[in-house]
């Protein structure tokens, strides 16, 4: 079954509700939270995958509830023609989704893990990590 | 009875393949089971190899005249600046140089996306790259413009020569203060959240003949995938021996090369257009340098694993922009690649800024050149200055 990773972001009104349990209870759905943010004024950022035959459902409840749901569009991949594994990257993506494989000290991307944040797509001095819509 | 051995015959053994050539890296582990003295009388070479961002490369062309004839003055390539104040139809293009019209740092952290090393590499891809030229006009130099797509092939002479590179051991880089930097070890994170380091370590050239032994002008090595040669020594050139407050030592450190060699026969994978988030471009160069074990000393010093090389911990944030040289204790190779190190006593994250696998992989493309016979080790005609030569630092008033 295909995974679908989304954005939301909720006002401080809902923030406090149970929604993810919602989701797993009522909408059978697997959620794997890969960002989580809450800032000072409560207001939240949540990115995540969800799978399961429920998706649109569960979607269609989170924007009742006022959640703004965003699908993630954006994929970030690794040219691997232009990656040398210098590593540089390595400690600056914050889910790990770079990561260096010891002891041979090869960089690897895992998609899976990527929240799109493009902090490498600024730091990767060869430009080998690009934005795909 | 000690081994000594000459480079003529170890040429010698080249020539009929007989040499017997290892890794840097094998070294470490069969001095470990071996023993210095059995090792120094059955390998010939060593061989070593780093790839790494080398601000001070650039490369002078010669272009060749128009018809008719032109002084050029100014000369841009993809609208990169190159000096042209050489002679009428050369120019240097320098690494670091960006376009006149480049943002910088004006928005902060600048991007620097495109700069004199990426015209290097798109030179060396033979990639087609837009020659513009003005001159002032003079009586055998009548020309005042030209415009013109030229390839790596279409040009007299292209020569790699870099000033400072490979420098023989380096800072490890972190972050004291509460706002991310952008340096040339590139971004570290506020509070001490990151570390970034550059050399090969136990893969590193001049870590492996530290003292100077076997290097010097006429050096020949692997340089960006072609032939190049050890020239002289590199600007910014002092040996010395990192030692910490009680005096204890860390090892050699703060020696550089000037190499040169012929760009035409160089690579793209090995001579790497590179951009700096808020620090500037770059080229990020291949080098590999054979060692000829001469003697038990080299091998020893060859010899030396990864946990036996040590980087000063340095703060980019305070002490390294204000040239106040104290620093955060010294942390090993070994330490730096296991991806954590502590510093004042928190655990730090660590990244290389120089590719491991790619220094392997030169050290491992020198040593098949050697195997196979087509390359024959330089006798220096002249060492290079060591850490005994005392060579003191200068720097600017003002
Ligand atoms: S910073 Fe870029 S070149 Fe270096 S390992 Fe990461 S993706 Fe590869
Ligand atoms: S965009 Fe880059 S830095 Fe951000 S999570 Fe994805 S791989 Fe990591």
């Amino acid at each position: 079954m295909s995974s679908k990773k989304v954005v939301l972001r909720f006002g401080a009104d809902i923030a406090d509700q149970p929604i993810i349990y919602k989701l797993v209870k009522d909408y059978d759905l697997v959620i794997n939270i890969l960002k989580a943010n809450v800032n000072p004024q409560k207001e939240g950022t949540l990115v995540m995958d969800i799978t399961g035959v429920n998706t649109e459902q569960g979607i269609e409840y989170l924007r009742r509830l006022g959640v703004r749901v965003q699908s993630l569009t954006e994929e970030i991949i690794q040219n691997e023609e232009k990656c040398v594994s210098c590593g540089a990257c390595t400690d600056i993506c914050p889910t790990g989704a770079l990561y260096m494989e010891r002891p041979d000290m090869v960089v690897r991307f895992n998609s899976d893990r990527c929240v799109v944040c493009h902090l490498c797509v600024k730091a990767c001095p060869m430009k080998a990590m690009e934005v795909r819509f | 009875m000690a081994v000594e051995k000459t480079f003529q015959e170890i040429n010698e053994r080249i020539k009929k393949g007989q040499a017997v050539v290892v890794t840097a890296e094998e070294l470490v582990n069969m001095v470990k089971e071996k023993g210095v003295t059995r090792v120094t009388s059955e390998v010939d070479v060593v061989t070593t190899g780093t790839f790494g961002p080398m601000c001070s490369s650039g490369a002078f062309l010669s272009l060749g005249h128009s018809k008719p004839r032109i002084k050029m003055n100014k000369v841009w390539l993809n609208d990169v600046p190159a000096y042209s104040g050489i002679a009428a139809v050369d120019a240097f293009i320098g690494a670091t140089e960006v376009p006149e019209d480049d943002p910088l740092n004006s928005v902060h952290p600048g991007e620097f996306r495109y700069g004199g090393g990426h015209v290097i590499q798109d030179l060396v891809a033979r990639k087609k790259v837009l020659l513009k030229a003005t001159g002032y006009g003079t009586d055998c130099y009548p020309r005042r413009e030209i415009e013109t797509e030229i390839t790596i092939d279409d040009i007299n002479e292209a020569i790699l020569f870099n000033p400072r590179n490979a420098y023989q051991n380096y800072n490890c880089a972190v972050n004291l203060s509460t706002r991310t930097i952008y340096t040339y070890l590139g971004m570290l994170k506020a509070n001490l959240a990151n570390a970034h380091y550059s050399t090969s370590g136990q893969l590193s050239p001049l870590l492996k003949d530290p003292m100077f032994k076997t290097i010097g002008v006429g050096t020949r090595i692997f340089l960006g995938g072609g032939i190049g040669y050890v020239v002289w020594n590199g600007t910014q050139h002092f040996p010395g021996v990192n030692q910490d407050d009680n005096g204890q030592s860390y090892g050699h450190a703060g020696a550089t090369l000037s190499v040169l060699g012929d760009l035409k026969q160089m690579s793209p994978r090995w001579l790497v257009g590179t951009s700096m988030l808020g620090y500037g471009a770059t080229l990020t160069v291949g080098i590999g340098i054979p060692i000829p074990l001469l003697n038990e000393e080299i091998c020893r010093y060859a010899a030396a694993g990864d946990d036996e090389l040590y980087a000063p911990i340095m703060d980019y944030s305070d002490a390294f922009p204000n040239l106040n040289s104290s620093n955060l204790g010294y942390v090993s190779y070994a330490e730096l690649k296991s991806g954590k190190i502590t510093v004042n006593g928190k655990e730090v994250p660590t990244a290389p800024v120089s590719s491991y696998p790619r220094a392997r992989e030169i050290a491992g493309t020198l040593k098949q050149w050697i195997q196979k016979g087509d390359f024959l080790l330089g006798e220096p005609v002249q060492l290079l200055p060591n850490a005994d030569a005392g060579i003191k630092v200068n720097t600017l008033k003002g």
